[in-house]
């Protein structure tokens, strides 16, 4: 049982304030009705906010009548729905068998050392969240870690941590820029 | 003469180690110098310990390349397409000469994955000109009765890929029995185990094959909705099924009448999981469906029965789907001719690990252990020790060394205590700690279950904690009976496969490794020197030149020692992290 997602509604309640609700309108119309529909309608809410907030829920419950309850069994059910919001790299660092037998877990301890934040959380800047997924696919790559739609391949803790550290000094002067 | 042609490898492996950009690469080539060579993408072609892959065919042959990036992908449209001279050191495969690794490919009997790595998936064409929707034709022509299409797939014997292995036939019989004007098929392409990636590289290598075999499938049980369950995590292999789908309802290969056959109507969609491992279950990947929790329920009814919507429901596999076309086109004999008594066929297997070549294979069942390891996947990388090898996933087991003469198929595995599964073979050697895999998969079925059945639930996260005791090095007597007693109570008392399977891997590694879980628990010591905290790095003290480095590089300043003279570590601060060792160039780091 995935007790973890459980706590992080709590940190939703306090992050979801300034979130922009309309979008999920053509959503709304698009399932309402339609039996079997939760699954689907929270996977639009995430693809359009990133995660799915407290008040999306309520918006959702109370324009198709599907029960706050249900979607909240469900949302906590799938590994793919997130509660809180993530951060601008999600880094997936690949804990399937090929990748634990080439020490994976490597890769994650380092990570979440430099960055201060244990597996499926969000560093304060909201730059990343480092998460542990099953199979990425690539198991003749073993280790690896996927941040955005970049895929690195046999990797130790240290190249893991300099390829993070990289993507933190192009963000901050893109900023400046 | 005909044009060269040049394909790129571009599955989710090849993308991964660079393919995408050798494409564009060799696409901006071919346009800033006009050169005269047809470039073509296909999906994954087994090899992916060679990604990136870029065949070329020219009129002399074939010639697939392995390990190409951007300059060497220019180094071969010059050399080769340009001035006909291939490069031979670059070459992994091809007929005109020998290379090292011809037996990966010399090895495997293609029919699941007859089209993958030779069409591009994208384009439907492709597919038709390789045979591609004459299975269903040629039902359509003949006027082959549904009930000899299921009795060709009885003769067939072909088995459940997704690891159960109960017989497509006899599935297909039980649902063509049950009469409804609604019926469903589905195909389970939730592929969850941690290992595994055989479904992906069929659904982007192939899709229209899976498509039809549904749509045979369907035909045979009359089915009039299909629905393909794909987890979300396969983004790519999604994108190229709704353009498959899209391309076959637009010749008219999904929809009413078809084929010709009057009142044969069918029709899918995709419906994208949202990441359970248990989902991989019939009942619960019905439920899942339907929008809810992935719980399964109580058989009877079984879905042939009452599924979807409370439809008769007939779930097959991705890979079983994929034999279905070929089996129709070469009658059921030239299927059963491959395999063994019990177990006809081919079996696809995602071959990965310490081996030296990974990737995706096909071979026919009834090979043993060995030679899939040894001829296929080359032996074990660094030449090290052959120990053991993972078959089944979280819900399979680990076969020992001394087994490895087992054969592959459903019964032999299923004697030494692992499954068959979906198809991942993961290979490890002597550094390979088997408690430490026992806990890994321990880790992933606990974290999966879902929650109904208190024995899965509970039970296996005291598993759990005991095996996570054992690797810290707080074993004590008594724990591998505690282990033994959980693992036959959850065994017996959970509803569904994940359950009743989630203590394999723990039950097969005291079977053949309890010395292992001794040493843990006895001695404090990890044989496989994988356990962190049961490791003591030590320095030795007749090679130590006293270079400082191991000190300067400690990350815990656990090192002292001045320059010149012998260093030493200090057991309480030392947190095991094994750089010293990896940092010593006078091997003089001991660890134990």
């Amino acid at each position: 049982m995935r007790i973890q997602r459980l706590q992080a509604v709590h940190q939703a309640d306090r992050d979801s304030d300034a979130v922009n609700l309309d979008v999920l309108d053509p959503l709304i119309r698009k399932y309402k009705g339609k039996p079997g529909s939760i699954i689907p309608i929270l996977q639009g809410t995430q693809e359009m906010l990133g995660f799915i907030p407290k008040e999306a829920f309520e918006k959702i419950s109370t324009e198709t009548g599907l029960k706050l309850s249900d979607m909240y069994g469900v949302a906590t059910f799938y590994a793919q729905f997130r509660l809180k919001p993530v951060g601008k790299y999600v880094i997936k660092v690949c804990h399937g068998t090929a990748c634990h037998v080439q020490n994976a877990h490597v890769i994650t301890e380092a990570i979440s050392e430099t960055l201060d934040v244990k597996d499926g959380e969000t560093t304060t800047d909201r730059l990343f969240t480092l998460e542990s997924v099953a199979c990425l696919g690539c198991c003749s790559l073993a280790p690896v870690m996927m941040i955005g739609g970049n895929t690195y391949g046999k990797l130790t803790g240290k190249e893991a941590v300099n390829i993070i550290k990289n993507i933190r000094i192009q963000s901050v002067e893109n900023v400046k820029n | 003469m005909e044009r060269t042609k040049v394909i790129v490898g571009l599955g989710s492996c090849g993308i991964a180690a660079g393919a995408g950009k050798v494409y564009e690469k060799i696409k901006a080539l071919q346009i800033a110098e006009n050169l005269d060579f047809e470039l073509k993408k296909t999906s994954c072609i087994g090899m992916c310990y060679r990604e990136p892959l870029v065949e070329v065919i020219d009129s002399t042959g074939s010639y697939l390349y392995g390990g190409i990036n951007e300059d060497k992908a220019i180094e071969v449209i010059d050399k080769h397409v340009t001035h006909h001279e291939p490069i031979r050191e670059y070459v992994v495969k091809t007929d005109i000469f020998d290379t090292e690794d011809n037996d990966f490919i010399d090895n495997q009997i293609k029919i699941a994955l007859r089209n993958c790595g030779f069409i591009d998936p994208e384009e439907i064409s492709e597919y038709e000109k390789r045979g591609g929707y004459n299975a269903i034709r040629k039902i359509a022509e003949n006027n082959i009765s549904r009930l000899d299409v299921i009795q060709t797939m009885l003769g067939s014997g072909l088995r459940g890929r997704g690891g159960g292995g109960f017989p497509t036939g006899l599935k297909w019989k039980f649902a063509n029995n049950n009469k409804s004007t609604d019926k469903y098929i589905i195909c389970n392409a939730d592929e969850g185990d941690p290992g595994a990636f055989m479904d992906r590289s069929l659904l982007e290598g192939d899709p229209h094959s899976v498509l039809e075999g549904m749509i045979i499938g369907a035909y045979a049980i009359e089915a009039n909705h299909g629905v393909i369950y794909c987890r979300a995590e396969y983004p790519l292999a999604i994108k190229r099924l709704n353009i498959a789908i899209d391309q076959a309802r637009g010749k008219g290969y999904l929809g009413t009448n078809l084929f010709g056959i009057h009142g044969f109507d069918f029709d899918l969609y995709i419906k994208e999981g949202a990441g359970a491992f248990v989902c991989g279950e019939e009942t619960a990947l019905i439920a899942s469906v339907e929008g809810e929790r992935g719980m399964p329920r109580k058989r009877p009814p079984f879905p042939a029965e009452s599924g979807l919507w409370g439809k008769p429901t007939n779930i097959n596999n991705v890979e079983t789907f994929a034999n279905v076309p070929w089996i129709i086109i070469n009658g059921a004999e030239a299927y059963a001719k491959y395999g063994t008594n019990k177990s006809k066929g081919t079996k696809v297997f995602a071959l990965a690990g310490k081996v030296k070549r990974s990737g995706l294979v096909e071979v026919p069942m009834g090979i043993s252990i060995r030679d899939v390891i040894f001829k296929l996947g080359g032996g074990i990388q660094g030449d090290k020790k052959f120990k053991a090898v993972q078959l089944g996933g979280p819900s399979g087991g680990c076969i020992p060394e001394h087994l490895s003469d087992t054969q592959v198929d459903y019964d032999s595995v299923n004697a030494t205590g692992a499954i068959m599964g979906s198809g991942g073979m993961v290979v490890m050697d002597e550094t390979t700690c088997m408690v430490d895999i026992a806990r890994f998969f321990l880790d992933f079925t606990q974290k999966e279950s879902c929650g109904k059945c208190t024995f899965c639930r509970i039970g296996t996260r005291r598993m759990l904690e005991v095996l996570n005791r054992i690797i810290d090095g707080k074993g004590k007597e008594g724990d591998i009976e505690v282990l033994e007693e959980l693992a036959y109570q959850i065994k017996d008392n959970s509803l569904c496969g994940l359950g009743q399977t989630a203590p394999n891997p723990v039950l097969t590694t005291l079977k053949y490794f309890r010395n292992e879980y001794e040493a843990h628990i006895r001695d404090k010591k990890c044989p496989a020197k994988a356990c962190k905290q049961l490791l003591t790095y030590e320095v030795i003290p007749d090679k130590c030149t006293g270079c400082m480095i191991c000190a300067m590089k400690c990350p815990v300043k656990a090192i002292d020692g001045e320059r010149k003279k012998v260093h030493f570590i200090h057991q309480e601060i030392c947190t095991k992290c094994g750089e010293c060792y990896s940092r010593c160039k006078f091997e003089a780091i001991m660890v134990s």
